[in-house]
């Protein structure tokens, strides 16, 4: 007869902590930090195709790090139970931290269950309020807890590293140009990473329509890092519910 | 009695497949939709009328009158019945008024639920189609007397032009060429329409053939309301070109309706047209 092999809770738990945290960690940064207007999301991301930063709901961003498969699962779920809220009660209803509550059950829930692998994700939800005091961000680890970060969230790679140079740098009335060029030179390592390299979207608060995400396209992100300021680009559209994520715009626009 | 129940972000939200926001819906809180809420008889609920819609070659135009009604009674006098379905689409309704609002909610929800997923919005063609299936999933209180008949107009952004659909209450869509009507007026605005139409009308000169058409449906419609000068009440009309949606703003409404007013004094069937 076999004696079956004991493992204490302590030891199982700091195993899959170890096995998610290392997952993460050898991923590229995501900052997210609160400028005047907003809150910018800016990843470091090679690829054109495959995005870390979304949008989620009305005045609600998500950004994520890991395992691509899980984070995009994970924002769709996030997407439905967004959407779900926003019918069932009001579009008002829908709160940044309604979301990260239920990403954190989810994920601590897949953590401490036995029969699968622990998520190796780590998200930030990130809402921005009608004034620069109701802006919210919040950072979720892949075992479900959750960090309410005041002004600056950094998930993935040196989180750590990048979140202190960030964070003395930081001022949350700085301009969404001055928010962009720290945040880049945060994620840069060896040389200064180019447009190419990077995903940046805002939650505009100054937006006409009531969806606040935006995604930056590659001239106005220069124009950004460069240390212009761009020209505003405000749509004449008055839609009560809708305004145009730039990724189908520009998909649009090659059409 | 169902209650309806609020999901949590379960695993249940994980697993899906959909990119339907309704077909989520029906799976996951069914009594939420629409077409599960409104049992009983038809009387019951306000019927909303006449909307009309105006292909230009810029821009597709739509307007509804303002008034809901229930037998012989006026429910409403400012209702809204046109809107903006998203950055590049509007959708009137007409039929019963309660129902038609939620089925609109839920539309503008499925569209930006689908380009949320996708990061892509749909197609003209994919929205119409969308809006076909949410009408068929209304059929069986259709058959109660529950009618929701929706007017979809938007700019085909691949094809560069305005198109509109009108649809049964089985959910049959129809492309119309240059404009179209719904409702109990539309006979007679459709009537006025005919003569009035030209394919190349600017936007306020749409939004004022809208105004006649919707006058003439008011004249000999009980349930269409016309203009209210006194009140200040007057047609919405919203606009879909390239460059997005855009309500037109009251004071320009107001302004075409005081000069076709001014204009009836007149002649009061409103302007005539060449006997050939």
């Amino acid at each position: 007869m076999t004696v079956p092999f004991y493992v204490a809770p302590e030891q199982l738990m700091k195993d899959r902590a170890d096995y998610a945290r290392s997952g993460i960690a050898r991923g590229r940064s995501v900052i997210a930090l609160r400028y005047l207007d907003g809150i910018c999301l800016v990843a470091e991301n090679r690829s054109a195709a495959l995005f870390k930063v979304s949008e989620i709901y009305d005045r609600i961003g998500f950004a994520a790090v890991g395992r691509y498969n899980e984070f995009e699962n994970l924002r769709i779920a996030g997407i439905r139970h967004a959407d779900l809220r926003g019918f069932s009660y009001d579009r008002r209803d829908v709160t940044a931290l309604g979301l990260a509550n239920a990403y954190a059950q989810l994920l601590g829930t897949i953590f401490s269950a036995g029969g699968e692998k622990p998520y190796e994700v780590e998200l930030v939800v990130a809402e921005v309020g009608e004034t620069p005091a109701g802006d919210q961000l919040y950072r979720i680890t892949y075992d479900g807890s959750i960090a309410d970060e005041t002004e600056v969230a950094v998930i993935g790679g040196s989180a750590d590293r990048i979140a202190t140079t960030v964070a003395a740098g930081s001022d949350p009335a700085q301009s969404l140009s001055a928010a962009v060029r720290l945040a880049v030179a945060a994620l840069s390592t060896t040389s200064p990473l180019g447009v190419d390299a990077l995903e940046v979207a805002v939650l505009d608060r100054t937006r006409l329509q009531s969806r606040k995400f935006r995604r930056l396209a590659d001239g106005e992100l220069g124009e950004l890092l460069a240390g212009s300021a761009p020209t505003p680009r405000r749509r004449r559209s008055r839609a009560p519910e809708r305004g145009s994520d730039a990724t189908g715009s520009a998909v649009r626009a090659e059409s | 009695m169902t209650t309806r129940r609020t999901p949590g972000l379960g695993r249940d939200l994980l697993d899906e497949h959909t990119t339907s926001f309704a077909d989520l819906l029906a799976r996951v809180a069914p009594a939420a939709l629409p077409a599960q809420r409104a049992p009983g008889s038809a009387d019951l609920a306000p019927t909303a009328t006449t909307i009309v819609s105006l292909a230009t070659p810029h821009a597709v135009v739509m307007a509804g009158d303002r008034r809901a009604t229930m037998g012989s009674t006026i429910a409403q006098r400012d209702i809204e019945k046109v809107f903006g379905a998203d950055e590049y689409s509007l959708i009137g309704i007409a039929g019963s008024a309660g129902l038609a609002v939620e089925m609109v909610r839920l539309f503008r929800v499925e569209l930006e639920h689908y380009e949320k997923l996708e990061r892509v919005p749909l197609s003209l063609d994919g929205k119409a189609n969308r809006l076909s299936a949410l009408i068929r999933g209304n059929l069986a209180l259709a058959l109660q007397g529950f009618v929701v008949v929706p007017i979809l107009a938007g700019w085909d952004l691949d094809r560069g032009l305005a198109r509109i659909f009108s649809y049964d209450a089985t959910g049959g869509r129809y492309e119309e060429s240059h404009f179209f009507a719904v409702g109990s007026g539309s006979a007679y605005a459709r009537g006025a329409l005919k003569k009035l139409y030209r394919p190349d009308f600017s936007i306020p000169d749409a939004v004022t053939a809208a105004v006649q058409s919707l006058i003439d449906a008011a004249d000999d419609d009980a349930a269409t309301g016309g203009p209210d000068l006194a009140r200040g009440i007057f047609p919405v009309v919203w606009a879909a070109s390239a460059e997005g949606v855009e309500r037109i703003p009251d004071a320009a409404v107001g302004r075409a309706v005081e000069a076709v007013v001014a204009a009836r004094r007149g002649r009061p069937d409103g302007p005539g047209a060449p006997l050939l």
